[in-house]
């Protein structure tokens, strides 16, 4: 996507420098733009010509300024292509594998219960019957080892998907995620890649109590050489599936425990999302609020009680955890002067403190208050419901944070 | 040569060193094929040369010079090779076992998935007593065993995990016992003695090449020098040291060659000159290669170089001409 905006050279059109009153000529100017943007040819690597098209589609849909979705909602893909057809999102990120997997002999499946019992989240169910034992490998409970184990095969040639059935296991993968995963292809000069996939559901759930229900993102996000990302719909988790096993880098997707039984409909054609792009969920003026996974529904929420309350807030979902997508984040900046973040990561060490320091640090100019972040509480999640509702972000408070930003 | 460059300043960090143990990599390595695939740990010198990998890039690794098997970016306890597939090079200890037992797997995937029937390649996985305490050793055991994987591990072991005997880490310091525990062979040999690690080499990596499953070997060896070169070696015996130095497998050998007249002393003091000459290159070569460039940092970090991300003029970091410079900011 960011080819496109060279291309247009109107970079000014896009991000005037006084938000006040943009917002008369700030659609038209978008759609505009939009419109241009069908003609351009993507030049740029591999196979993002593609999926450029699609995700330039659904960019072309008229803006709807009061559109907040829903859980049982999709944004604004759910429009894209009327011959789509409708999924759940454990059933996308199965699509998504099965088509890789059909594409490219290489892509194999190495994980606990993933083989004949389908997944624990059914993410890969019918995989093994179709593909057989070996390419959608039941591991025995080994997380260091198996995870090595698929990180040995993405040197010698294959392209595994490595599944953590639950994040929080992945911390006894740590040693081989941080010290290999990453590492091996800088020390090795760059004679070895290690194209592999690490995925798994992680995030607060429904008193999972407090070992199940850790965010492994901000432990991850200091080692060299890994990207990161986090879906959130079923088009993005399909997107993003294909586009890290087709990636040459490690890639480690981060999927929630409460989002699998999404609905929505999604395109027919094959299309990948880009990894290293932010998604705008909903455009507005006031307020940009920052955010991924599960809380971009509690921030819809809010978005709704906000806009009946006379707000305008921006949602991106920034879905590329690392690295972060400074233009569509700074863009936005640019144009609301005011930045809420809402995460599930912990206070301390989140993506959100990486993020308010991002932030600080390239668009300090443009904001008229301070970064404000909401996160979870540095608390290990306590199983009690109503304490485990108090430790993660509510609607509610959103609310509030907005209304103080835009005092 | 090694020791002398290090105390000269031409090297640095940690270099762990190899004397005496020369048996163990010889008798093993030279009986694989190029495509057959070697991960060891940090004492990987004599690895990497056995695999094919030369000297000079060896060297130069050493010293850091961007003309080193893995452009200077890995150094003494990182050696790869993709041409010669030598998959490390690891720091932490049992790290490369997992990795070893990916290799194998993906020579099993080779052979029954994509079908190329001929794929018998073998993976040799190489680490130290030490290294039989730790979980990942245990749990690729089992994997390997399950799986059939055509996988050798040997055991590399010298006695000491640097100050740690065997004896006081161990409660059963008989390893190659465990190898049976997860249903493969466990094998103990000589490790001071090339040919009988060569023989014990052969029916491990026929049995591994034919489908049939792991092996576990168990070789008796002794490093002459300490742990690194930082290592004072204080606490070990010098009558252990004695005996084991008595049993040195390169003068054993020459004695054997000697005695059974395969060749002269001429013959032996020819191929001595000649190793010396390739050292002096290696040095020479190295100490002229040039340190790597400030634009070097930056370049192998991801091998799709989209993954240093969208910068805020939205093109991509990697985009920008200074980026591997290391001038940009990122």
């Amino acid at each position: 996507m960011a080819a496109i905006f060279q291309g247009v050279g109107a970079a000014t059109a896009l991000s005037p420098s006084n938000s006040i009153a943009s917002k008369k000529f700030q659609l038209p100017t978008r759609r505009s733009v939009s419109a241009r943007k069908r003609g351009i040819v993507l030049v740029r690597s591999d196979g993002s010509l593609n999926l450029g098209l699609n995700s330039r589609g659904r960019r072309d849909q008229p803006l709807i300024t009061n559109a907040v979705a829903t859980k049982s909602d999709g944004s604004a893909a759910s429009t894209a292509s009327k011959s789509g057809h409708e999924i759940l999102l454990f059933e996308a990120l199965q699509e998504g594998l099965e088509e890789e997997m059909d594409r490219d002999p290489r892509v194999c499946v190495m994980g606990e219960d993933v083989g004949h019992y389908g997944g624990s989240y059914k993410v890969t169910k019918g995989l093994a019957e179709k593909f057989g034992d070996l390419r959608v490998l039941d591991t025995p409970i080994a997380e260091n080892s198996f995870t090595g184990m698929g990180i040995g095969a993405a040197m010698t040639g294959l392209r595994p998907v490595v599944e953590g059935m639950n994040m929080g296991f992945l911390l006894l993968a740590f040693n081989q995620i941080s010290n290999n995963c990453g590492m091996l292809h800088y020390t090795s000069g760059g004679q070895f890649t290690i194209p592999i996939v690490i995925r798994g559901p992680g995030g607060v759930g429904r008193q999972l109590g407090a070992e199940h229900s850790q965010r492994l993102e901000s432990y991850f996000q200091s080692i060299p050489g890994i990207q990161m990302v986090a879906c959130s719909t079923p088009y993005n988790a399909k997107g993003l599936m294909k586009a890290a096993i087709r990636s040459e880098n490690p890639v480690i997707l981060f999927e929630h425990v409460l989002l699998y039984n999404l609905k929505e409909r999604i395109p027919d054609e094959d299309y990948i999302c880009n990894l290293e792009e932010a998604e705008m969920v909903r455009p507005g003026e006031h307020v940009t609020i920052l955010t991924y996974s599960r809380m971009r529904y509690h921030v819809m929420q809010a978005a709704k009680t906000l806009v009946n309350k006379g707000y305008d807030p921006e949602v991106i979902d920034i879905r590329s955890l690392k690295p972060f997508d400074l233009y569509t984040i700074g863009n936005s900046v640019k144009k609301t002067h005011r930045v809420l973040i809402v995460e599930e990561c912990m206070r301390t060490g989140g993506i959100g403190a990486s993020l308010t320091a991002a932030i600080n640090e390239n668009f300090h100019d443009y904001l008229d208050a301070p970064i404000v972040c909401l996160s979870s509480q540095d608390v290990p999640t306590p199983y009690a419901g109503t304490l485990e509702e108090w430790t993660v972000v509510q609607p509610a408070q959103i609310v509030t944070a907005v209304e103080q930003l835009c005092k | 040569m090694c020791a002398q460059m290090y105390y000269r300043g031409k090297m640095f960090g940690f270099v762990h060193l190899y004397n005496g143990q020369e048996a163990v990599s010889t008798g093993f390595i030279k009986l694989l094929k190029k495509e057959d695939s070697v991960v060891s740990t940090y004492r990987d010198h004599v690895h990497a040369l056995s695999k094919g990998v030369s000297a000079r890039a060896v060297m130069s690794e050493l010293f850091g010079k961007t003309t080193g098997c893995c452009r200077g970016q890995g150094g003494s306890m990182h050696m790869f090779s993709k041409e010669h597939n030598l998959l490390g090079g690891f720091a932490f200890i049992g790290e490369g076992i997992p990795v070893a037992t990916g290799a194998a797997f993906t020579s099993k995937y080779r052979r029954e998935v994509l079908k190329e029937a001929d794929c018998d390649h073998v993976t040799l996985a190489f680490f130290g007593d030490g290294t039989c305490n730790n979980g990942q050793f245990f749990e690729c055991l089992n994997m390997a065993a399950l799986w059939k994987l055509p996988i050798v591990f040997v055991v590399e072991n010298n006695l000491w995990a640097i100050g740690m005997s065997h004896l006081r880490a161990t409660s059963d310091p008989q390893i190659y016992k465990k190898g049976p525990a997860f249903g493969m062979p466990g094998i103990y040999v000589d490790g001071m003695d090339v040919l009988k690690v060569r023989e014990v080499a052969k029916t491990a990596i026929e049995r591994a090449r034919r489908g049939e499953g792991p092996t576990l070997v168990e070789c008796e060896t002794y490093r002459f020098r300490g742990h690194s070169l930082a290592d004072p070696d204080e606490l070990r015996d010098p009558a252990e040291k004695a005996h084991y130095t008595a049993r040195d497998p390169i003068t054993a050998l020459k004695k054997y060659i000697i005695e059974n007249k395969l060749a002269s002393e001429a013959d032996l003091k020819a191929v001595d000159k000649k190793i010396e000459e390739v050292v002096e290159d290696a040095v020479e070569f190295a100490d002229e290669s040039p340190h790597p460039p400030r634009s070097q940092l930056l370049e192998n970090v991801f091998a799709d170089p989209k993954g240093f991300g969208i910068g805020p003029d939205g093109r991509y970091r990697c985009e920008d001409p200074k980026f591997t410079e290391g001038t940009a900011q990122v």
